[in-house]
């Protein structure tokens, strides 16, 4: 019999992996699938509550609001590391690190 | 149907952003004049509405989606000066003078759109929708300059950024909505109002709430959500930054007093009590003080001038926060005058970066060297602003700081005021920094005038005059925000 305990716990172990997947890798790409596991833990939440509760539907309305930001989001980021990828010829983040606060000392130290 | 009525600032937006983007693709001789003039005349037509509808009666518009209360008005007119001004502050750019700015009003107005609904949005699913247009829309604002490596770059760790915080927000809605079966932040109150504390485990509620705390904290740029701050500000085009730093962050704060005092407060008399024992004051009393020491701490070392506003504008959120955190209506008055006068205190200062850059392509504070000789008007209106942000007594800038260290000494948390005082002192440091450079440094031998041109001053003249005279309307100022505060029945 499955609870909705068990829907809970899915969802939990969902947000804690798209969390580690956000701060553990590197390349753009996985980042935002990271993302997207965070986005699908709190729809899971949003539909197990309203199934398992007798309060409407709201949260089911949510959970599509959520899919079709989710949608927007992705669209908007792909653009900015296909921008990226343009400019600098790789994804990955760590090369993403112009804005950094120059410290003068350094630059002239280190020929690069 | 009814509601449609009270919508009308709203739609006006919505008519104009489609009305920009057929313009822009139509007109093309016209449209460097008609693009900017329609987004003007929908901003004024748009708080035009908004002052004429009266707000005085709380109502729930469209099934207890939207709040109609003159919080939601304040924030409204707030929001639509502040895109007024950007507007006008954009037109002379030269950074977005080199790209098409068509799109540019169009996204602008639907930022402005957005941030309208977050004002008075008092339901979780509304809530985090206009959250998410806003935050859409400003990421690609941000990332405006396409073949700019660093506006590329900030535009990514904004999204990126944004796009964890606003996902753990949401994990916190969905709890939220699982403990109390509702999306309405009333229903919310009354849910746990009822079943009282043994209903619902305080471990899991205070999680809900730190983790929803994220995405306020985002948009408001608190501390453990700063992160993108500094780089997306100095990464950003100008006129972009001016505006992220006061009108999202503005309805940031809107939608952090909705959330917390329509969700977990009860009235009780004139002071609000906790619902369920939940103490999110303490909660964001720690905030505060984190982050208003570690933007002032930071922003000492900067030496480029929006990396260093953009520190300064941290602090600056911590402020603001203070006045949210005491629970009265005093408090949430000098939360809503320190937004109000910083308005035109960072637009202002934005304003002269930008202005400058124009002409010597540099943000960096020692190109600033020598500025009182070029352009003593330019060194002048900076230096006002510098020392309003500061908080020297004659400008606005003291005003807010004053309502809310009063706010706070009321309450009787007298230490939490004297950590705000220091930290205004330190901040003086940096500010003086600015001031010192213009004034007293000897220039790098460019001693050619700095053109100014008449939009701009006068745009100028108008940040202005504000940070000089308002201390002395302040009676005006005090009533405005004080009927705006008089919120769910308190105060």
């Amino acid at each position: 019999m499955i609870t909705l305990s068990h829907y809970l716990l899915i969802s939990a172990a969902l947000f804690s992996l798209g969390i580690m997947g956000v701060l553990t890798r590197k390349n753009a790409v996985n980042v935002l699938m990271g993302i997207e596991l965070i986005l699908n833990s709190a729809n899971i939440n949003l539909v197990a509550f309203s199934r398992y509760s007798s309060n409407g539907i709201d949260g089911q309305m949510f959970a599509i609001i959520v899919i079709v930001v989710a949608a927007s989001e992705v669209a908007v980021a792909l653009a900015m590391v296909l921008t990226m990828y343009r400019l600098l010829r790789t994804v990955n983040l760590d090369q993403a690190d112009t804005l950094k606060p120059t410290c003068k000392v350094c630059a002239t130290s280190i020929p690069n | 149907m009814q509601s449609l009525r009270y919508f009308y600032p709203e739609l006006t937006l919505i008519v104009a952003m489609l009305l920009v983007v057929i313009a822009d693709i139509s007109f093309k001789r016209l449209r460097s004049v008609l693009n900017p003039l329609l987004t003007i005349v929908s901003l004024l037509l748009a708080a035009y509405f908004t002052a004429y509808i009266n707000h005085s009666q709380e109502a729930n518009l469209f099934l207890g989606m939207l709040a109609l209360d003159s919080f939601a008005q304040f924030f409204k007119l707030f929001l639509l000066l502040a895109a007024f001004l950007v507007v006008l502050g954009s037109l002379q750019s030269e950074e977005l003078s080199q790209v098409h700015q068509g799109e540019f009003f169009a996204l602008l107005l639907a930022v402005t759109l957005g941030m309208l609904l977050m004002a008075n949005s008092i339901n979780l699913a509304i809530l985090y929708l206009s959250l998410e247009l806003v935050s859409l829309t400003s990421y690609i604002m941000v990332g405006y300059l396409k073949g700019d490596r660093l506006s590329n770059e900030a535009s990514l760790k904004y999204i990126l950024f944004g796009a964890i915080s606003t996902g753990s927000m949401l994990y916190g809605f969905s709890l939220i909505y699982g403990m109390t079966g509702s999306l309405n932040l009333y229903t919310i109150r009354d849910a746990f109002l009822s079943q009282g504390v043994q209903g619902f485990d305080q471990f899991t509620t205070l999680l809900a709430l730190v983790l929803a705390l994220a995405g306020f904290g985002f948009k408001t740029a608190l501390v453990p959500f700063h992160f993108w701050c500094p780089d997306v500000y100095a990464g950003a085009p100008t006129p972009v930054t001016a505006f992220l730093s006061v009108a999202p962050k503005a309805a940031g704060f809107g939608i952090l007093v909705r959330f917390f005092f329509s969700g977990m407060t009860q009235t009780t008399g004139s002071e609000w009590g906790l619902v369920n024992g939940i103490n999110w004051p303490l909660v964001l009393i720690g905030i505060s003080v984190l982050t208003m020491t570690l933007g002032n701490v930071a922003a000492l070392t900067q030496n480029n001038l929006k990396r260093m506003l953009a520190y300064s504008s941290i602090a600056q959120a911590g402020y603001i926060l203070m006045g949210s955190v005491v629970l009265t209506g005093e408090g949430l008055k000098s939360m809503l005058i320190y937004l109000f006068v910083y308005l035109f205190m960072n637009l202002g200062a934005f304003l002269v970066v930008t202005i400058i850059y124009n002409s010597d392509k540099s943000f960096e504070i020692g190109d600033y060297n020598g500025m009182f000789k070029r352009s003593p008007f330019l060194a002048f209106a900076m230096g006002v602003f510098m020392l309003s942000l500061t908080g020297i007594p004659p400008f606005a800038g003291f005003l807010g700081k004053l309502y809310v260290f009063l706010a706070v000494i009321e309450k009787g948390l007298i230490w939490f005021a004297v950590v705000g005082t220091l930290n205004a002192a330190l901040a003086a440091f940096y500010y003086m920094r600015v001031i010192k450079a213009m004034v007293l440094e000897e220039g790098n031998g460019n001693v050619a005038p700095l053109q100014v041109s008449f939009l701009n001053q006068a745009l100028l003249v108008a940040l202005l005059i504000p940070n000089l005279l308002l201390v002395f309307f302040w009676n005006p100022i005090d009533r405005w925000t004080a009927s705006s505060a008089r919120l769910f029945g308190g105060l």
